[in-house]
């Protein structure tokens, strides 16, 4: 679909810094960057003004339900909620049902996502429905183009198994990701484990769940030399862990999702089990570091971990209560703030949500994509696929649950005021949300 | 939180209420003593009032007590059997609760395995008072009252004094010692609360797999000289010991447990003569208590189950109150 059309007045934003350009869009990529373009006869024309332009952001981490879990979300409905976000490609969790574990259901994540509004790449299990004992076909899944490989939801328990899938994975150029979190430790827990959850009477779920397990697949990414992505980190420490991994040349990276440094574990006081998510919410020094870790670079990506529940799986008691929460539509205003609102620097803020993320997923132009989407998260210039986001950094509104593109509603953050609006969004030279609203 | 009085409030967690609000409870809960021993063991303070009782797991003394309890203040009593219900044909709590409440009723009962069950339905419900009979692994806070109320009494006895109207004071200063599974255990943690907010010092002894990491927070402190502690007690609570903690997972077995902390004749042997014995029942002989000490004077837990249906008549009366309305009328 070619598509022309023209960002105008606009502050864009480049790995270097920031300028006033406008963008002319055609054909699917960035025709021309320069002050004060003049606009090309029926150019559909974007107003940037007070706004930054970047790469269309990447999440690492959604999960889209589909296969199996369409009641809570569809690739259809997740990639709309991405797109409202600021999205133009999400990786989707192979914790569907069947697992993303098998070229069948990989080659149908990929077809719904083509067919969604934004790209779609799915990440493939490590094990067999991830059940974390046989190893899933890695190889003929990285003929699909898939590079990212992960059992979310559940940690790959057995070191032995990690180390096999490591030696494995790194014979193919694949990164694992890992859940971080020792079952021997965490199981039977529904939040963090501290003098809260034992007043509240519910079993906690200990940072050192996550930290022995952070710390196992550092010595083993070490030893094997693999690439490892640790998802959703929680914990001040395991931070200090990754930040001495990456000094003594271990290839990893890792990411950290919204509500870990936004919300404590004093939102789970009510049993509300909107607040229960793996790993759980943790203190507030916790939520601290963490803020503190993105605005010193010492996190790789800001990813979502949105996970849509259907109301029947949340309406329930705590501890029986499905884990998770939505991110999608929430996660820039809430980067924004950890990054220091008005002086939030906008550079780090796409690093975080665009440029390192589609590294991580080999999604950018240097990258051998196998299953044809476009580039992502490269730096503004011309001849680049024009996967582009508009931001407005100033505007503020109210998160209603109601009002969410999602087809779930478990966000956390209902009620809440946000700074940081998405104006525009386009997906490979196409606008698919024009001043926040769906162009179809 | 912290009330000083339950008239017309919940009673979902010992913290609900203030010191005042405990003594509130107690006091009542004398007045209907005189009840039970009537020929007509009913009054009518509830009458036309519509108590549900749900257990969402298996109990029998706490489940009769609080429906006795309702009975004699002649509320009608709505009870919910869980094995005959439609929650085992997959219907939610949410749902459950609010068919119960379209058919009227003014007071929930709730029993459930989930800890902060009670505090769910507190919010769903729209006009009834939601009574907290246990819920998880979190409170018991009816099972604390009437732990506080038995010991009020016993300690009245000994110091030739009456209970009635004693408030707290009998209760201030005193030793509590809590053994066992203080983890897994809701009577724990509401007696710690209790106890401290009555103003006793309250220690707590068992294996570290079955302490909470911080007992701070429920004003109690950690001991571990077993021996030393019973000498000083004024009052020792046993906890009933559930047998699948003794699997290995948390103690090697049972029989480790009861020859680490298990109160058998020696060791009832260092407990004062005018010292006290609790259990929340039903005690296990021969695990947490031998069977000698089950039958010891000290030992108040028939007491403690005859006291079950004045302090819930209490709590019921208090919490179906609207402020204003005379309480002792």
């Amino acid at each position: 679909m070619a598509e022309l059309i023209m960002i105008q007045g606009g502050t864009a934003v480049f790995d270097s810094g920031t300028r006033q350009v406008d963008l002319i869009i055609r054909d699917g990529v960035i025709a021309e960057i320069g002050e004060r373009l003049s606009v090309p006869a029926g150019a559909e024309v974007l107003n940037a003004e007070q706004a930054w332009v970047g790469p269309g952001f990447v999440d690492l981490h959604a999960h889209l339900r589909e296969p199996g879990g369409e009641a809570a979300e569809t690739v259809a409905s997740g990639a709309a909620a991405g797109v409202k976000g600021g999205y133009s490609a999400l990786v989707a969790m192979p914790n569907t049902v069947p697992a993303i574990d098998s070229v069948p259901v990989a080659a149908h994540v990929l077809d719904l996502g083509r067919r969604s509004m934004l790209d779609v790449v799915p990440a493939g299990a490590i094990t067999i429905d991830r059940a974390g004992e046989r190893s899933a076909p890695m190889g003929e899944l990285a003929a699909l183009g898939l590079t990212f490989f992960t059992d979310d939801g559940m940690g790959v328990q057995r070191a032995g198994v990690m180390r096999r899938a490591m030696l494995y994975a790194k014979g193919l150029r694949l990164t694992l990701a890992q859940h971080c979190e020792d079952e021997s430790l965490a199981g039977g827990g529904c939040m963090n484990a501290s003098a809260l959850s034992s007043r509240l009477g519910l079993a906690g779920r200990p940072a050192i769940a996550e930290e022995a397990m952070v710390a196992r697949d550092l010595l083993l990414a070490e030893h094997t030399g693999a690439s490892l992505h640790l998802l959703h980190l929680s914990t001040a420490r395991s931070l200090e862990m990754v930040k001495a991994a990456k000094a003594r040349g271990i290839a990893v990276t890792a990411e950290v999702a919204p509500h870990h440094f936004t919300l404590t574990e004093a939102c789970c006081e009510g049993y509300d089990p909107l607040f229960k998510v793996h790993p759980p919410l943790r203190g507030a020094s916790d939520v601290q570091a963490l803020a503190q870790g993105l605005r010193m670079r010492e996190i790789d990506a800001v990813a979502t971990d949105h996970a849509p529940h259907a109301p029947e799986t949340k309406d329930r008691p705590f501890d029986e209560a499905t884990p998770g929460m939505l991110g999608l539509e929430t996660a820039f205003g809430l980067t924004l703030e950890a990054l220091g609102g008005d002086d939030a620097d906008p550079v780090l803020l796409f690093e975080l949500l665009s440029r390192n993320p589609a590294r991580i997923a080999k999604l950018t132009a240097g990258d051998e994509r196998r299953h044809g989407l476009s580039a992502h998260g490269g730096d503004l210039s011309v001849g680049s696929d024009a996967n582009l986001v508009v931001v407005d950094p100033s505007t503020s509104w109210v998160v209603d649950r109601n009002q969410l593109a999602s087809l779930a509603r478990n966000t956390p953050y209902d009620g809440r005021t946000i700074r940081g609006r998405i104006r525009h969004t386009v997906v490979a030279g196409s606008l698919v949300l024009n001043d926040g609203e769906f162009t179809r | 939180m912290n009330a000083d009085s339950l008239v017309g409030r919940n009673l979902l967690s010992i913290n609900d209420l203030s010191a005042t609000g405990l003594a509130e409870v107690l006091e009542v809960a004398e007045s209907f003593v005189e009840v039970s021993g009537r020929s007509v063991k009913k009054i009518p303070a509830l009458k036309g009032k519509v108590v549900a009782s749900l257990f969402f797991e298996e109990s029998t003394r706490t489940r009769l007590s609080f429906e006795t309890a309702a009975k004699r203040l002649s509320a009608d009593v709505l009870s919910l059997a869980v094995a005959s219900s439609s929650v085992k044909k997959g219907e939610s709590l949410k749902d459950t609760i609010e068919t119960i409440e379209s058919l009227g009723i003014d007071a929930v009962v709730l029993r459930h395995r989930s800890s902060g069950a009670p505090h769910q339905v507190a919010g769903w419900v729209k006009g009834a008072r939601v009574i907290n009979a246990g819920d998880g692994t979190h409170e018991h806070p009816s099972q604390a009252l009437i732990d506080l109320f038995t010991v009020r009494r016993a300690l009245a006895e000994r110091q030739g004094v009456e209970s009635r109207d004693s408030g707290l004071s009998l209760l201030k200063g005193a030793k509590v010692l809590i053994i066992g599974d203080i983890n897994h255990s809701r009577v724990a943690r509401s007696e710690m609360l209790a106890y401290a907010k009555a103003g006793a010092q309250v220690r707590v002894i068992g294996p570290g797999t079955l302490l909470p990491s911080d007992v701070g927070i429920f004003g109690a402190q950690r001991a571990d000289d077993l021996e030393k502690e019973l000498a000083n007690a004024d009052v020792v609570s046993l906890l009933r010991m559930q047998e699948e903690r003794g699997s290995g997972d948390f103690v090697p077995s049972l029989h480790e447990f009861s020859a680490l902390y298990g109160i058998d004749e020696r060791r009832a042997a260092l407990i004062r003569p005018d010292a006290v014995i609790t259990h929340p029942g039903p005690m296990v002989r021969g695990v947490e208590v031998s069977s000698a000490v089950a039958d010891d004077p000290r030992m108040l837990v028939r007491q403690q189950v005859a006291n079950g249906v004045p302090i819930r008549m209490a709590i019921l009366f208090l919490a179906l109150s609207t402020p204003g309305e005379s309480l002792h009328g």
